[in-house]
């Protein structure tokens, strides 16, 4: 009762990133709070998932494993989740901002009538002081994301309502083992009694699930372009300078809208975040949402033609010229030095 | 045979292009500096409906939305598309609404609506990007939901079934799923149809009671074409519970809003020219930034 969940999404018998994520963040909620993690696992052929898992510093890992339960659909799951929070009373939520729990999370708060915030960026506990009613509530979970087409960022919070719900896109949070021997109780569950047989009522026909073509997330250098790229050929300039760097191309939202970048590219809150060493922003303005993809950037240089762009007030090297001028010199002197 | 299809639509400022007007000095959003759209995924959404409407003849397609008097611009853009007609859910007791009261004033404005077969709307809307609300009507409607959809292939209307293209992580997936059913459209989904210029003309003065002036300019057309009044419902139209909608309906709470201001870290500005750019190099080079 009373404790912290993550609701565990799979590929096939994989525990996804963005769930281990989760459970590292979950595991210091937790420890905040001075209750119990529990992941929740469903899907079918789980046979010793729960190794996955543990090491995160789960305590309770709930197994529901079943024929139908995978590939996922909304039903099943969501019953799943709704009858076990009936029983378990969580007072935390938290499930990846991905198209399954995006799809699942509000099913959820729904039917629970909780509260949920989308896209989070950050979790905190804290307290609030309802004035207007005289009450204090303690340990609530702030929710804290951009909103507003990125010109606020807003702390949501759900002082009545449990489980207090969040998703949270991959790679914001980081992943990071607890201890490879953690000790946590496995439940195995019978799904019948979770699940209605009328729950499988939609049907995946058909599924291509590719790999990535990039390594976006994980590379040590990105190079982004954002809507001062002006064209979809302006952005093969960028990958021919990530060609000398070794570095991957990213997006901004403006330049995938304008099509001058691939959907799978964007960085930001409503793509991919990433961490890497050297983050070269071209053309890109900084709007609140794509810095939350990236500030956590060790150097960024940004090379605009706005002295005034947002970007560069959170930029160490500010190049004030036009992308066309600065990024050839760039891979002209690159490769003149590097030798 | 034929379908009844609502699309939930929602009118949202265009926060894609916040000019540099859009906060006001005191931090706060300045809305009048932001023009009202047609929330993008919901054409997206339209132009799905109108297709069943297309290969379903005598197939019906209704706009449902809430929003202040002057929203009734999204049932507007419908008509001029080829839709059949509209209702705008508009009441004070409705404003401050989280998604959970949206989709319980949508819910219960559908029931009201009663028959359909087909509910569909935009996967998110631009203001908040939250992606709730159509999987939350769909558990409110007790219905069978099919989110991020790019394409529905087809509709067998003896068996009860639809069969839908969707985005998954990293690919694509077809999905059959049972009418009547809610289904959330993505943004690269086909484009929405242009207004024609007939439906135009048609409905031009189609207005909801809120944007009637005192004094209507040929006043007796509206007796005479009925479709031109945009049917408006308030909370009590809809049989809704006013404890369920609105602020008072939103378990989610807004603690603190806090204005974007980035804090500036000590950066160096230099000059796209020949020395600066190579110096910059260099120096990256000096110390392994780049290899």
């Amino acid at each position: 009762m009373n404790n912290v969940f993550v609701y565990c999404e799979l590929e096939g018998t994989t525990v996804a990133d963005v769930s281990l994520e989760l459970l590292t963040k979950g595991r210091k909620l937790a420890n905040e709070l001075g209750c119990q993690l529990e992941a929740i696992v469903a899907g079918s052929g789980l046979d010793g998932v729960e190794k996955q898992v543990l090491p995160y510093g789960v305590d309770k890992v709930h197994v529901f494993d079943a024929p139908g339960l995978f590939p996922y659909t909304t039903l099943p799951h969501a019953s799943i989740l709704i009858n076990l929070f009936k029983e378990e009373k969580p007072q935390i939520c938290l499930m990846g901002a991905t198209v399954i729990g995006r799809d699942l999370g509000p099913r959820v708060s729904s039917a629970l009538t909780s509260g949920l915030t989308a896209d989070c960026t950050s979790l905190e506990i804290g307290s609030h002081e309802d004035k207007k009613a005289g009450k204090t509530y303690e340990n609530l979970l702030y929710q804290i994301r951009p909103a507003f087409g990125g010109n606020i960022v807003a702390t949501i919070i759900n002082p009545e309502h449990r489980p207090q719900m969040a998703t949270v896109r991959e790679g914001v949070m980081k992943k990071e083992i607890l201890d490879a021997k953690y000790q946590g109780e496995v439940i195995k569950h019978d799904v019948a009694k979770y699940v209605p047989e009328t729950d499988y009522v939609v049907k995946v026909i058909d599924r291509h699930v590719e790999k990535a073509k990039h390594n976006l997330k994980g590379a040590p250098i990105v190079i982004a372009g954002g809507y001062g790229m002006g064209s979809k050929e302006g952005f093969d300039m960028l990958f021919e300078l990530a060609k000398e760097l070794h570095a991957e191309v990213g997006a901004s939202r403006a330049a995938v809208d304008a099509g001058f970048c691939e959907h799978d590219r964007q960085i930001g809150q409503t793509g991919v975040t990433v961490r890497p060493k050297l983050y070269i922003a071209c053309g890109i303005s900084g709007q609140i949402q794509h810095i939350a993809g990236m500030q956590d950037a060790g150097i960024i240089i940004s090379v605009n033609n706005d002295p005034n762009a947002p970007i560069n007030t959170i930029a160490d090297y500010v190049i004030n010229g036009t992308v066309e001028e600065v990024i050839p010199k760039m891979i002209k002197y690159y490769k003149k030095n590097s030798k | 045979m034929s379908l009844r299809i609502i699309v939930l639509a929602k009118q949202v400022p265009d926060t894609r292009n916040v000019g540099k007007d859009a906060m006001k000095e005191d931090g706060t959003i300045n809305r009048a500096a932001l023009p009202a759209i047609f929330n993008p995924e919901d054409l997206n959404a339209l132009e799905q409906a109108l297709r069943l409407k297309d290969t379903h003849p005598g197939s019906t397609v209704t706009l449902l939305t809430m929003g202040p008097g002057r929203a009734a611009e999204i049932i507007r853009e419908g008509l001029y598309r080829g839709a059949d007609g509209g209702y705008l859910l508009t009441d004070r007791a409705f404003a401050g609404a989280d998604t959970l009261a949206t989709s319980y004033a949508l819910a219960t404005a559908v029931r009201k609506i009663g028959a359909y077969d087909v509910i569909i709307g935009g996967r998110q809307a631009i203001d908040g990007d939250t992606a709730q609300v159509g999987p939350q009507v769909a558990e409110k409607l007790g219905l069978a939901q099919i989110t991020y959809a790019e394409e529905i292939l087809n509709v067998d209307e003896a068996q009860k079934k639809i069969t839908v293209k969707r985005h998954i992580d990293g690919g694509v997936e077809t999905v059959e799923g049972p009418l009547p059913i809610v289904i959330t459209v993505n943004g690269s989904a086909a484009p929405c149809r242009p207004r024609n210029a007939k439906l135009v003309q048609k409905y031009k003065r189609a207005l909801g009671q809120q944007e009637r002036p005192a004094e209507v300019p040929y006043a007796e057309l509206y007796e005479k074409r009925p479709y031109l009044n945009i049917q408006e419902w308030s909370v009590k139209d809809v049989d809704g519970d006013t404890a369920q909608c609105g602020l008072s309906g939103s378990p989610t709470k807004v603690k603190a809003i806090q204005n974007i201001v980035f804090q500036a870290k000590e950066s160096k500005t230099l000059t796209g020219s020949d020395a600066d750019v190579e110096n910059l190099i260099v120096e990256l080079l000096a110390n392994h930034t780049i290899g």
